[in-house]
């Protein structure tokens, strides 16, 4: 019954670096990024947009992976939880998550730690109300969110002490 | 079940006219496809049945807020973050970046469009009601008709019907700026605040002079097959000065204007009651 369509050549830059993959057009980047491009770190909970835990950036964006068909990542640049430290050191989030226990089974981290970054970025001193709204479509099922919340907490008072 | 992946076709066509020649060249073969906000929770759960899409989020002639002295017109493809960062919007039209605001979560708002939200066609959208309220144009393109305008309250025909053919896009949204002497209120109920889809969700523009209501819009969401403009509430309280017997009245009359039901989400008895409560909350609001 179904028709086969072709691949397509999708180019894009993935932490910094260029690459090329060959998917079906509306293949989900989330499928994309853990199979092609092994990058395991971004996790599938829902496959439907709620609950945050495929986030990635793209064009400086926060997304759901799972929503975004490939081929409307041609060209663009993306930015993975694996992209987020810098080599051995990790991210001001990272650190703040490791410190206040923002992680436990850690499905949800990766895609809290890009809400959180993603948050940073463009609001380097939020109050509590912004980043409870910049979390708000990440779902958690372990750390009863306030240790998360406490975690982004620590991040923004480190990014301001150390500015 | 997921969906076949191989069976789905996704097009990207380098500029608009392209775009629209594909479209009207085998009217209904291809569907746009912008944010991909509703069209992937369907198509990842194997209910996407239509299987040819175009995307168009690329296209510039869609994008982009403008403004001019009478209007601000929005491009189909704006975000919902691009409404609530952009300062006119925030100020003259607050009902619209309450529900940009109140959409899903921040993931969400960056990716799912205000055409998307109005194509879609949903009773249960929330930029509708606050669309509605803001006496919202749209204008629909295709390579055969050119530009073609109508009010968002026609547009809007039956459970997920509306009046576009299926060789059109919806281009713009454009909306009429009014005086500042105008006052808004929005207000959406869900089971949690982020990522819940309405059970009712009610906008009005007033204007209020010396305690009466000089002119006004109404409008509702999740109580009917389409969002519902309210004008026979309107009319119930047009000219008359706002105290209880009014909002009484005005209850009254909407709960003979809209025809909640019960479904997954809530009841009708419910919806009602909360719309009643909120359009009294919004009256009660303004008559102070
Ligand atoms: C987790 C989650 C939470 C959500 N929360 C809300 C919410 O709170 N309130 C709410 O109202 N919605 C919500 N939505 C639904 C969705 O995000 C919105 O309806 C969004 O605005 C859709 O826009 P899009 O660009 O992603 O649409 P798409 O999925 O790309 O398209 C939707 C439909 O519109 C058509 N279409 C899109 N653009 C055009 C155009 N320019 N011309 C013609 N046809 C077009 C497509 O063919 C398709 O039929 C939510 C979705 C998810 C996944
Ligand atoms: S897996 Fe994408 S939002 Fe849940
Ligand atoms: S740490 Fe387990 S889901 Fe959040």
């Amino acid at each position: 019954m179904s028709e086969n369509n072709s691949k397509v050549k999708i180019s894009c830059i993935v932490n910094g670096d260029p690459a090329v993959v060959e998917a079906y057009p509306m293949s989900r980047l989330l499928d994309v990024l853990r199979e092609e491009l092994r990058l395991t770190g971004t996790k599938e909970g829902c496959g439907e947009g709620e609950c945050g835990a495929c986030a990635v950036l793209l064009d400086g964006e926060l997304v759901n992976s799972c929503l975004v068909p490939v081929l409307q990542a041609e060209g663009a640049k993306m930015t993975t939880i694996e992209g987020v430290a810098s080599g051995e050191e990790l991210h001001a989030v990272q650190q703040a998550f490791v410190a206040a226990g923002g992680a436990q089974c850690g499905i949800c981290t990766p895609g809290m730690v890009l809400a959180a970054v993603s948050l940073l970025e463009h609001n380097p001193q939020p109050n509590e109300a912004d980043i409870r709204h910049a979390l708000a479509g990440n779902l958690c099922r372990c750390t009863g969110y306030m240790k998360i919340f406490e975690s982004v907490l620590l991040a923004c008072r480190e990014g301001r002490e150390g500015a | 079940m997921r969906a076949f992946v191989p069976a789905y076709e996704l097009r990207a066509p380098p500029t608009l006219s392209a775009t629209l020649e594909l479209l009207g060249s085998e009217p209904g073969a291809w569907r746009a496809f912008a944010g991909g906000t509703d069209l992937m929770v369907l198509f990842e759960a194997g209910k996407l049945a239509h299987r040819k899409y175009l995307s168009i989020r690329h296209l510039p002639e869609l994008q982009g807020i403008e403004v001019t002295p009478a209007h601000v017109t929005l491009g189909a493809l704006t975000t919902y973050t691009e409404i609530q960062r952009h300062e006119t919007l925030r100020q003259e039209f607050p009902n619209l970046r309450a529900a940009a605001r109140e959409t899903g979560g921040v993931a969400i708002q960056n990716r799912g469009t205000l055409g998307g939200n109005v194509a879609n066609a949903s009773p249960a959208a929330d930029t509708p009601p606050a669309l509605i309220v803001y006496d919202a144009q749209l204008e629909l393109i295709s390579a055969a008709g050119g530009s073609r305008w109508l009010a968002y309250s026609e547009f809007h025909t039956g459970y997920k019907q509306t009046l576009m053919r299926p060789d059109e896009l919806l281009g713009r949204i454009r909306l009429p700026r009014r005086d500042e002497s105008w006052r808004h209120y929005y207000r959406k109920v869900g089971t949690r605040k982020a990522q819940a889809i309405s059970k009712t969700c009610l906008a009005g523009a007033v204007l209020v002079a010396g305690g009466r209501v000089r002119e006004i819009r109404l409008a509702v969401g999740s109580v009917a097959p389409t969002v519902v403009r309210c004008l026979q509430t309107e009319a119930v309280l047009r000219g008359r000065q706002l105290n209880a017997t009014v909002i009484h009245d005005a209850r009254e009359s909407l709960a003979r204007e809209i025809a909640p039901i019960d479904d997954v989400r809530s009841t009708a008895s419910y919806r009602l009651r909360v719309s009643q409560n909120l359009l009294e909350e919004m009256l009660t609001e303004f008559s102070a």
